[in-house]
């Protein structure tokens, strides 16, 4: 799809206030969509009116307004199992967000069922998030991580995991969008083997459900993480979907007030899933915003936001990718919304700065994602991400401060 | 308020530059009596400063490492103004140095340091400036664990 005519289709930056804000003087180009993205007018009002006028702790008043809450509540479980296509509204959990979502599968699944000789599959591409928790699960379980190498290009290499999966693979913890790099993994396909060796699946969706529709079923996983904030919603709110059968054998993770069915000095007993897995007032008016969040890109259309962004990274990284002494990190076939650079001599935490008062920004680091760094032996790169409001003008600005920076730094139209 | 270009150009004066593009001292040092890591975790700016102590003054520096232009321009910076001096000395111009780049003037001319200056309008680089400072502390109080900014 031509990129022109479908930024023209989508015209949505309206609706986005904070786009109206000019940065440094400057019209903002906001190309740090994989940190976080912004929020539409919809989202923020959603958050506003619940405060405004249903505010009430759920699941335990009589009154009207706590009635309400509840409902709004159940909707927004409802919109999130309709966004991930799960079976049931009761396969849905929510969370803080991807690294909660996942250290719950680790603190309950985990716990429950690993042990000593037991191993956990993961790749070089995984966030930290998607890391960490399993270490700290093998500190407690003896279990040992193992770990599906990438290709100079960025993709995974699907012989050697073919090799590491065995018969001690309990899990397989695997990224759908690597945040670093913008490769697509095959999760169906990689899901199938590993189930194929009775190993069970978690996908990390933090970078994906923003970026093309998701369908749990059709991709067969165990359990699937994402964050709100990262698909136009508010931060502090995620979900984990989790198989019905699995999450009705979990063990809680937090214990408190909501996932109890009775409470006494002798020991108590626990509500069915999800409750049982939301210990504690959740964050009520973070489930309206992100409920609000889904309606909106739904309505947009997921396969038209991802032809839009695709369009506009394919532009980008021609164009970016022709600037002598650039070089693109994470060349996969198949990727989604995120381009990872170097611009020779210049630090990516200069060309941030230097970006940035072009009002331009990126995000500049290893992107949690430090072993993934390694394996490149780079300290970090420079990283813009593409969201459904971004449009050619936001490219155009990218690659123009880029010239600025080796202006400044004297490197324009060098090579090393 | 002032003008962010005009900012940017302070920040990156010509000899941030040139001491970006030949660092001073850039070596390591294996007679060296001292010597500590600094590591800023988040943007992956790693460094290690040498030093040879006697007599309570730094006769040598050197540092090896890699990070961004202000980073690795404070280290090459830091190497000159500090040889030479007594560590007394060199703590307080940390000190002053710290000041600078943070909020208040320090109230004596920090000489060619000075140019580190332009950093105090972007908080978000403060850090790697003081990077290789926090370091060299490390080095010359022998603290173990590697300086951290982050």
């Amino acid at each position: 799809m031509n990129a022109r005519t479908d930024a023209r289709q989508l015209a949505l930056a309206g609706d986005f206030p904070i786009l109206a804000r000019p940065i440094h003087g400057r019209r903002l180009a906001y190309l740090d969509n994989g940190a976080t993205t912004q929020k539409p007018d919809a989202v923020i009002e959603a958050e506003r009116r619940f405060y405004r006028e249903s505010n009430a702790n759920i699941h335990r008043g009589v009154h009207r307004l706590s009635q309400e809450a509840t409902e709004l509540y159940d909707v927004a479980r409802e919109s999130v199992r309709r966004l991930l296509n799960a079976r049931a509204a009761e396969e849905i959990v929510f969370t803080r967000g991807t690294t909660e979502a996942i250290n719950l599968v680790a603190a309950s699944w985990g716990r429950a069922n690993l042990k000593a000789g037991d191993e956990i599959l993961l790749t070089a591409l995984e966030h930290h998030s998607n890391i960490v928790p399993w270490q700290l699960l093998c500190e407690q379980t003896g279990a040992t991580i193992r770990v599906v190498p990438v290709s100079d290009a960025g993709e995974l290499e699907l012989a050697a995991f073919e090799q590491l999966l065995g018969e001690r693979t309990r899990l397989l913890a695997i990224t759908q969008v690597s945040n670093a790099l913008g490769t697509i993994n095959p999760v169906a396909e990689l899901t199938a083997k590993a189930h194929a060796a009775g190993a069970i699946v978690l996908i990390d969706g933090a970078q994906a459900v923003a970026h093309q529709t998701v369908d749990v079923q059709a991709i067969g996983c165990d359990f699937y993480a994402f964050s709100g904030h990262k698909l136009y919603g508010p931060t502090g709110i995620g979900a984990l979907y989790g198989r019905a059968e699995l999450l009705a054998a979990m063990p809680p993770w937090q214990g408190g007030g909501d996932m109890i069915r009775t409470v006494a000095f002798e020991g108590s007993s626990f509500a069915e899933p999800p409750q049982r897995f939301e210990a504690g007032t959740p964050n009520i008016a973070g489930a309206v915003g992100l409920a609000a969040a889904i309606d909106y890109v739904q309505a947009i259309g997921l396969e038209r936001i991802a032809a839009h962004e695709h369009a506009l990274l394919e532009r980008a990284t021609a164009a970016v990718g022709d600037i002598p002494g650039v070089r693109l990190i994470g060349t996969a076939r198949h990727k989604a919304s995120i381009l990872s650079f170097l611009v020779d001599r210049i630090h990516p935490h200069d060309l941030g700065t230097i970006l940035d008062a072009e009002g331009v920004a990126i995000r500049a680091g290893h992107h949690c994602a430090m072993p993934l760094m390694t394996r490149f032996g780079i300290p970090g790169t420079a990283r813009a991400s593409f969201a459904l409001y971004n449009d050619e003008a936001d490219v155009d600005a990218l690659v123009a401060a880029i010239h600025k920076g080796q202006d400044l730094f004297g490197t324009r139209g060098t090579t090393r | 308020m002032s003008d962010i270009h005009d900012n940017l150009r302070e920040l990156y004066q010509e000899v941030i530059f040139d001491h970006n593009r030949k660092p001073r001292n850039f070596h390591p040092m294996p007679e060296a009596d001292h010597q500590a890591d600094g590591h800023n975790p988040l943007c992956g700016d790693q460094l290690t400063v040498f030093l040879r102590i006697e007599d309570g003054v730094i006769t040598d520096v050197s540092f090896v490492g890699h990070g961004c232009a202000i980073s690795t321009a404070s280290a090459s910076l830091m190497t000159e103004a500090v040889k030479g001096r007594p560590v007394e000395e060199v703590e307080a111009l940390f000190a002053d140095v710290h000041a600078m780049l943070t909020d208040t003037h320090p109230e004596r001319d920090l000489g060619k340091l000075e140019v580190l200056g332009g950093v105090r309008e972007f908080p978000a680089r403060v850090k790697c400036a003081t990077l290789a400072w926090h370091t060299l502390h490390n080095a010359i109080v022998g603290a173990r664990d590697p300086a951290r900014t982050e």
